[in-house]
């Protein structure tokens, strides 16, 4: 409701191209400069300080796939009008759920990848449609609701990682015989599946290829997506709700899709990420998830109320690349973490930043 | 396309040019409502039923609630002035309770106990305080409308500049004398600040103390008078001018400004307020702790504090200082029953301590769902 810009803002899209580089270096503002400059410098110390550049790099890329396709899952949210989906964790949990079940019946390799993603996804669109449904109830409030809401799904689950019926004595703690471990170990044989596909090295840095070709495969279908009917019906509702259901598009429905959509893709990006991680993180965990994952479509250039796939993966490399450069660089220079504590000012000085922009009410 | 600008939800909401400036209504009492007595019934009923399954006697259960009321009715009390000017709940009290305890690490360090080492740390969180909740206060007036998600990630913006300040600056950068504080490393302050100076100098000021089941009991009389006077102070404070000024901001934002109130610099003053409360909270609960757990104590004084508030019946844009403090008893009477209820149910006091994380969230996240319900 309050936004006007969007409408606006769509079209620039498709205006010739020097209007659009324009809008583009409009749109870079500050804090993208800064963060540039922030990552430049870690770099630049890096240099100096006669670091292993290509490991550097083989470790940004595979943070960069394996937390896109989270970052992906908040830009139908924004499409659909629903805002910064700060709920992420919803979808994370279905993700997490999918993939305890099948660790818990000991399916290993790719059968394992391919049931947990597919049991995350069943999870994921009856949560998201009830997410959706009461999203549409309680508009304008959607961010502090999804905020909590996450919130308390993580504290119940962890209720339930404790109380519920697994047995698999790789998953559950030796003493007791009950109750999930915090962290679950995927093993050697079945861990980095998507990273090894193809993997190769180039000037010493090493590709994740499959990782990365499924996060750029998402990309496309999302952005393929959205060209098609429902995707720009979705689209022509956030921007235009009484001109849309002129048209006899109901932004009840839309919204509940658009939620359904970032639901799903949360579920799917937890299923890689874990993949990537080797680990399988549960309890409180995924509480805090959605933060960074926020402020990375942000550094891209979103706002609250537009995005485009050039932000997610613009913000992607840029926050990610910091996140994993400034542990190892920073520590060459200071003692103690001081990555945490850049992490924390960057993260949500960038989501206070785009929550009080005056030129996004 | 430019017509749905025109007949956006703004306009819609500003009254009629006629309309005579809203005299702010003597407060109606609020009539209690379903949720206003159930969802208070529902809480002490859990505690109860944890309570009887536990095996807690009466007794042990004062002793716990003395200690814990007098350490956390300031700092839910703080949240009552911005409910009343239509910011919901102030989630950047966290950065009240940051002023409380950059005060409290300054009177440490200069070595000042006692109530003389309390006092100063009052006075001192106050300017810290003020400075803080402009901040804030400008912030939510930049966002108005979603203050509350503003709040949040403001506590958590704020926690990264204070570690910034006491984890790096201290000792490297702000010369420190005091090295027994510091970390090894030469810089950074400690995990843990002993507040030995200052511990009970406020709860034993006059010391009473009362034997129960054969072991002495405190009882913090002063820092019950200091609830007391906040309580009062917000009673009083609804009263004023500036009281009923924030009622009508509340109700209407859009009506009190046509009627001439200075909105967002009421706004302003009511965070400052809220902020400089919570200070002085965070104080309390510290004094009576006697630790100061440099970078985690702040952290959940938000969550704990507005869900305490909730838990009485209170929502997003009606607060009593009367449901302050039965929300204050009832959480933290839930806080202390549940892993030991945890423990009796399953055998594990794990599922306690998650039960009353679950339930602090949860009651939060029902009241913003019930608040944005019914405001449609």
């Amino acid at each position: 409701m309050a936004e006007r810009a969007p409408a606006a803002a769509d079209q620039a899209e498709r205006v010739p191209l020097g209007a659009a580089l324009r809008e583009h270096l409009r749109e870079i503002g500050i804090p993208r400069v800064l963060i540039g400059v922030f990552l430049l410098l870690l770099f630049g110390v890096a240099v100096a300080t006669k670091m292993d550049i290509p490991s550097l790099l083989t470790d940004c890329l595979l943070r960069i796939g394996r937390n896109g396709i989270l970052v992906l899952a908040l830009l139908p949210a924004i499409q659909g009008g629903i805002g910064l989906n700060f709920g992420l964790p919803l979808g994370i949990i279905c993700g997490l759920l999918g993939c305890v079940i099948t660790l818990n019946a000991s399916v290993g390799g790719w059968a394992w990848f391919w049931l947990a993603t597919a049991l995350g996804v069943a999870f994921a669109i009856p949560v998201g449609l009830a997410y959706g449904w009461l999203l549409n109830r309680t508009r304008g409030q959607e961010m502090m609701i999804g905020t909590y809401l996450g919130f308390s799904i993580v504290s119940g689950m962890s209720i339930f990682w404790i109380m519920a019926p697994f047995h698999n004595p790789e998953l559950v703690w030796a003493i007791g015989g009950k109750g999930l471990r915090t962290t679950l170990t995927l093993g050697n044989t079945f861990d980095r599946l998507l990273d090894r596909l193809g993997e190769f090295k180039l000037a010493g840095v090493t590709i994740p290829t499959g990782t990365l070709a499924v996060f750029a495969g998402l990309c496309i279908l999302v952005e393929l997506f959205f060209r098609t009917r429902a995707g720009v019906t979705i689209s022509a509702a956030r921007s235009n709700p009484r001109f849309a259901r002129a048209c006899g598009i109901s932004d009840s429905r839309t919204r509940v899709q658009a939620t359904v959509l970032t639901t799903v893709l949360a579920a799917i990006g937890i299923v890689v990420f874990c993949q990537s991680y080797s680990f399988v993180q549960l309890y409180t965990a995924p509480l805090y998830m959605a933060f960074p994952v926020v402020a990375s479509l942000l550094i891209g250039g979103a706002s609250v109320s537009r995005a485009t796939l050039t932000h997610v993966v613009v913000g992607t490399v840029l926050f990610q690349s910091i996140l994993t450069v400034a542990l190892p660089v920073t520590s060459q220079v200071v003692a103690g973490d001081f990555s945490e504590t850049a992490r924390l000012i960057i993260q949500n000085g960038m989501i206070l930043y785009a929550l009080t922009r005056r030129a996004d009410r | 396309m430019s017509g749905t600008h025109t007949s956006g939800s703004a306009p819609a909401a500003t009254p009629p040019a006629a309309a005579p400036p809203p005299a702010p209504k003597p407060a109606a009492r609020p009539r209690p409502s379903l949720a206003g007595i159930g969802v208070p019934l529902l809480f002490a009923l859990l505690c109860v039923f944890g309570a009887w399954v536990a095996h807690l006697t009466p007794e042990f259960l004062l002793r716990e609630m003395l200690s814990r009321f007098a350490r956390n009715a300031v700092i839910v009390l703080s949240l009552l002035i911005p409910v009343l000017a239509g910011l919901g709940l102030n989630f950047g009290i966290v950065l009240g309770a940051m002023a409380g305890q950059v005060a409290v690490i300054f009177v440490t360090y200069w070595k000042i106990g006692g109530i003389a080492g309390f006092a100063l740390a009052a006075a001192l969180a106050v300017p810290i305080a003020i400075l803080f909740g402009l901040g804030t206060g400008a912030l939510f007036n930049r966002s108005k409308g979603r203050e509350m998600v503003t709040g949040l990630i403001a506590g958590f913006f704020s926690n990264g500049l204070y570690q910034l300040l006491f984890l790096f600056a201290v000792g490297s950068v702000i010369p420190w004398h005091a090295q027994n504080m510091l970390l090894p490393q030469g810089y950074g302050l400690r995990n843990t600040v002993d507040l030995i100076g200052i511990q009970y100098a406020l709860d034993d000021l006059i010391k009473v103390h009362v034997t129960l089941e054969g072991s002495p009991v405190r009882v913090p009389v002063v820092t019950f008078v200091f609830i007391a006077l906040v309580c009062a102070f917000n009673l009083f404070f609804q009263r004023t001018r500036l009281g009923q000024e924030l009622r009508a901001m509340g109700q209407d934002p859009h009506v009190a400004a046509t009627a001439g109130i200075p909105v967002d610099r009421n706004r302003l003053i009511a965070t400052v307020l809220s902020t400089v409360f919570a200070a002085w909270g965070q104080l309390f609960f510290l004094q009576n702790l006697g630790t100061l757990n440099t970078y985690s104590s702040h952290d959940q004084v938000g969550i704990f504090a507005i869900a305490a508030l909730l838990v009485s019946g209170a929502t997003v844009s009606r607060a009593t200082v009367g449901q302050a403090l039965t929300g204050t008893l009832l959480f933290h009477a839930l806080f202390v029953i549940s892993p030991l209820a945890g423990k009796a149910l399953a055998g594990d006091a794990q599922i306690g301590e998650y039960f009353r994380v679950f339930v602090a969230y949860a009651v939060i996240a029902v009241a913003l769902v019930l608040h944005a319900w019914r405001k449609k």
